[in-house]
């Protein structure tokens, strides 16, 4: 029945049978309050797939009630052991695993990304990300200190309280993964607001959350827009945190709007501009198969996309030459299709938005190696673009286009690349490919940017600390350091009658 | 059940319980060595007889293992953890996923472990089933968590260097464990030594081998490589001796009586200077003030000596009362030992089972003897509570003097001493007054007192208004001869970790100004 091969037709009613797409709080589903339902789409064909219910700032009311209530002093989830907290994580993790095959058919079929990748990186990632931090929530140390004068002083890690969580389009499941996991294993409770784009995924791990166990209230999830209910989030006298991955444009909404309301913490994951540095020494092969999915990975639809690539001199024609051969070979197609390597755009808005990308490019003076166009007749589908002669005061250089779009830039010197990789008000991801050990360290410490990888691209795991420099981002997500942006430290001071060291 | 206390030997009823009915089936299977994720006899095809204290009868026949066979287990470790191997290449999320499956395996299978268990140790069956396997459950999904966040640092060295630590495994790690909780004590080795990625070969307690090798099969079964764990039933001066003297034995960790303790130390010195951790025995104090809730204190003071028929190395064997309220106390206590509950350990009524052996047994009795030698006064109990099998009356002495053998000795068995103090001062001096330090406790309302008493004792760790807290969170383990390095916690992980600092010079390509360290 989930078998991948299936024809789209059937697992679309399945999903319509097997699920009611409203709003989850309290562990109960939930109609909006203003009766309004919004569509959702399959970006491969432009159909619709169903109707969600759609929350705005009194759903917003509601879930925020429930997860303060379930976060009061004396609660189930207050009195929870630490460990106890792990175990259910640990659960969740279980049972995503269980129905993996069928998150990962609704991932595609909602988002566009073709299926196999879906199933083995993304489903591995939401996986092993809730299981890392199913093993944290009881190793939250505080300390006990040495303080001057007799005091018996040490410090608790408290949860920061309820927690706003609102997530992308281009990762649905593992995103929500990455917010849910850290923010429960430090004891917080959470209203979360998918994308208005790829709803489904996020509402059915809902489901699943019910079945692992959490009490009522701990998560809560509001399927909706972000100028009303992500807004709603954002300004929330109740809130105490907000964490937003989206773009910068909206993530500087939404600091103004914590400090127009009442200061709650901010963590932002925005978007990135990212360097991408070939060196003349590098293992070419492996440097132009990892610049090409480095920038054209789930259609150009990462915030880490090597979307800027700088090649030493002596090697860039070759570069070039190589990288247009891989991009005409890339094949774009049905998500479902097991060959399919690039699916569609997440829609229609947004395809124009790169094909006006490419447009731009072609008229600032850029070279289009190949590609440039919309690609087929249904769906949102844009063929692989390259430009070769990118100047670094092109729009294509500088913004951000989230799409199939590979630029390629020439430099001389170490010095040079260094000087204009960093010149960017982003500063998410770099990269850099080359054999030699002193480059690879030099031009690793040099970068601005939260990640840098050397020889490979897009290597993420749980364990690692994720997060942007500059305007792409404040704080950061996964490892260790992900939990600092989930807690508040208290710390408590005895008097004590003597001193012993 | 058996009589209490407070009466006459009597008959015993009912030895091993219905729950022998389903062991013996499997009894058949498991009980040798487990090298390499295979079973196989002794090289020099000895056994042992492993007895169930309840009855003193012969449960089977259990594979002896020697230098010989050490050798083989301490080659199998060596080669599971060689450059390359698939334990060493393997993520250390994955190390933490086995973990996770061996202690859902250990859940799936707790009923018949815990009869096992209470088989060949004694213990109740309820306190088995509903104390001991939960904890084990836990810790090995502690340190499950653990495997992949045990991080190095990257440093701030002076020089144009950039400079990091590896926390990488020390190696083979041969690990010996005691009697008196089998099956918890394998856990509290092997979920430090595996999350941090090293190999072990497990020597377990000649006295009680049987449920550790049913974890071997586990461990196979749930997937780890071969020769990452291997476990070794036989005896302390032959195998034992042979992994804290072997020169490809990396690490030894030990729990064990004190005594045994000083040789596994030495023979690391004489040996390879293989890194060593000893959790070995107490005779911890229990301070009682006058302000503390009496009833509480009495029960828990009860429990902490009791608990586990007296064999903890935790115990609270020296219990100091204030002497306002020692009256009281001593009464109190009395009474409470008066009706614990003696008896097959497979009976849900049981509190108390037998001591695990005739060396044991006939020990405690002997410093039962010198109690009463020395002018303690035998407040109850005394003697032996049955027949058969290997059962002592809870025993209370009241009036013991800090300088007499059961006042400085540790007795492993149910017998209390309850001591008098007047002052804080006077208590803390008394308490530290040991070779141990291992565990003690204070109960007491009164928060500047409890501070003060618990930052006085020289004890690793300290219960307030409590006793016998564990988690696999928090780190446990001795001061002076009590023991060396600490388990359970982050901590624990310290001891199966060795720091490699790696510093790689930077040639800077581009001039400095571009570059910052």
């Amino acid at each position: 029945l989930y078998s991948p091969f299936q024809p789209i037709k059937s697992i679309h009613s399945l999903i319509l049978l097997l699920f009611v797409w409203t709003i989850f709080i309290n562990n109960e589903w939930h109609v909006s309050v203003s009766g309004k339902v919004f569509p959702v789409y399959n970006p491969a064909t432009g159909e619709q797939i169903c109707e969600v219910q759609e929350a705005d700032k009194a759903d917003v009311d509601k879930a925020v009630q429930a997860a303060r209530l379930a976060f009061s002093l004396g609660s189930v989830w207050r009195r929870m052991d630490a460990s106890e907290r792990g175990k259910l994580l640990a659960k969740l993790a279980d049972l995503v695993e269980r129905d993996s095959v069928y998150l990962a058919t609704i991932e595609s079929l909602n988002s566009g990304k073709p299926f196999l990748p879906t199933l083995f990186v993304d489903l591995q990632g939401t996986i092993k990300t809730l299981r890392y931090f199913a093993g944290y929530a009881d190793k939250i140390h505080g300390t006990s200190i040495p303080m001057d004068g007799e005091y018996l002083t040490f410090t608790r890690y408290e949860p920061i309280g309820v927690c706003g969580q609102i997530i992308p389009w281009n990762f649905p499941l593992m995103m929500a993964a990455w917010k849910l996991a850290p923010a429960l294993a430090c004891g917080n409770t959470v209203v979360l607001k998918p994308s208005e784009e790829t709803p489904l995924t996020c509402l059915y791990v809902a489901a699943l959350v019910k079945e692992a166990g959490f009490p009522p209230g701990v998560v809560n999830i509001l399927p909706g827009f972000g100028p009303t209910a992500g807004a709603a989030i954002a300004s929330h006298m109740g809130i105490d945190k907000v964490a937003f991955t989206g773009s910068t444009e909206v993530g500087k909404l939404i600091q103004e709007a914590a400090g127009r309301s009442n200061l709650k913490r901010v963590t932002l994951e925005m978007g990135g501009k990212n360097p991408n540095i070939i060196f003349a020494d590098a293992d070419l092969d492996l440097a132009v198969e990892q610049a090409h999915q480095g920038v054209f990975f789930n259609a150009g639809q990462c915030c880490t996309a090597g979307s800027r690539i700088y090649v030493e001199e002596p090697i860039y024609d070759e570069f070039v030459r190589r990288s247009v051969e891989r991009a005409k070979r890339r094949i774009v197609g049905s998500p479902f299709d097991p060959t399919t390597e690039q699916g569609p755009q997440i829609s229609r808005e947004h395809q124009n938005r790169v094909l006006e990308y490419i447009q731009s490019g072609i008229q600032e003076g850029a070279k289009l190696e190949c590609g440039g166009k919309a690609l087929g007749l249904k769906g949102f589908f844009i063929e692989p673009t390259v430009f070769s002669d990118v100047r670094d005061d092109m729009r294509i250089a500088k913004e951000e286009i989230f799409g199939p779009v590979q630029q390629i830039m020439k430099f001389k010197t170490v010095e040079e690349a260094i000087e204009r990789a960093n010149n960017s008000d982003y500063g998410l991801t770099a990269a850099v490919f080359t054999t030699d050990i002193n480059k690879a360290m030099t031009v690793s410490t040099a970068m601005q940017a939260g990640t840098v990888w050397v020889n490979c691209f897009n290597a993420l795991s749980t364990q690692c600390p994720f997060g942007g420099y500059k305007m792409s981002g404040n704080g950061r997500e996964l490892g260790e350091s992900g939990l600092k942006e989930y807690l508040e430290i208290k710390t408590i001071t005895m008097k004590t009658v003597t001193k012993n060291s | 059940v058996l009589q209490s206390a407070s009466g006459s030997p009597g008959t015993f009823s009912g030895a091993g319980g219905e729950g022998c009915v389903h062991v013996t089936y499997l009894l058949e299977t498991y009980f040798v060595l487990f090298i390499n994720n295979q079973w196989q006899d002794a090289e020099s095809g000895k056994t042992f007889p492993t007895i169930n204290p309840a009855t003193g009868e012969v449960i089977c026949q259990v594979a002896e293992a020697d230098e010989n066979d050490v050798n083989k287990a301490v080659k199998a470790a060596s080669d599971a953890f060689r450059l390359g191997s698939p334990w060493r290449r393997m993520d250390a999320s994955h190390r933490g996923l086995l973990l996770n499956r061996l202690a859902d395996a250990i859940e799936r299978d707790a009923a018949y472990l815990a009869e096992l268990e209470t088989l060949d140790n004694g213990k109740p069956y309820a306190v088995a089933y509903s104390v001991d396997l939960p904890n084990v459950v836990k810790c090995l999904r502690y340190y499950a968590g653990w495997a992949d966040k045990w991080e190095g640092k990257t440093i701030p060295i002076d020089g144009d260097y950039f400079c990091y630590t590896r926390h990488e495994p020390v190696g083979v790690c041969g690990q010996i464990i005691p009697w008196n909780f089998p099956l918890l004590m394998q856990a509290w080795k092997l979920g430090p030594a595996l999350a941090t990625g090293n190999t072990v070969v497990m020597k377990v307690a000649e006295q009680t081998p049987l449920t550790a090798l049913y974890v071997a099969s586990l461990i196979k079964e749930v997937g780890f490589p071969e020769g990452v764990v291997n476990i070794l039933p036989g005896m302390g001066p032959t195998a034992g001796a042979a992994i804290a003297r072997h020169m490809d034995v990396d690490k030894v960790a030990f729990t064990g009586s004190t005594e045994v303790g000083h040789l596994i130390q030495q023979a690391s010195g004489s040996s390879n200077l293989k890194r060593v951790t000893l959790e070995l025995g107490g005779k911890s104090p229990n301070i009682v003030l006058s302000d503390a809730n009496m009833e509480d204190a009495v029960e828990q003071s009860h429990f902490a000596l009791f608990f586990n028929q007296g064999q903890c190395c935790c115990a609270g064997s020296r219990t100091y009362v204030q002497a306002d309220i020692y009256d009281e106390f001593v009464e109190r206590s009395v009474e409470r030992a008066k009706r614990r509950v003696v008896g097959d350990p497979f009976d849900m009524k049981t509190e108390q089972g037998p001591q695990v052996d005739q060396e044991q047994f006939n020990k405690i009795l002997g410093y039962i003897s010198s109690g009463k030698r020395e002018g303690a006064k035998l407040m109850c109990g005394g003697g032996v509570a049955a027949d058969r099998g290997y059962f002592i009356q809870p025993t209370v002495f009241g009036d013991v003097q800090d300088n007499m053998t059961i006042a400085r000795e540790e007795i492993f068995g149910p017998v209390m001493q309850i001591f008098k103090f007047k002052t804080l001062e006077e208590v803390l001096t008394r308490a530290n007054d040991s070779k141990y330090g291992l565990a003690a406790a204070v109960f007491t309302k009164d928060i500047d007192k409890a501070n003060y008493v618990s930052s006085g004792l020289r004890a690793g760790t300290v219960w307030i208004n409590c006793y016998d807290v564990f988690g696999a969170q928090a780190p446990f383990g001795g001061y002076k001869a009590s023991g060396v390095g600490r388990e359970l916690g982050q901590y624990g992980l310290e001891n199966y970790t060795e720091v490699k600092t790696v510093f790689t010079c930077c040639l800077h390509e581009a001039p400095s100004d571009v570059i910052t360290r």
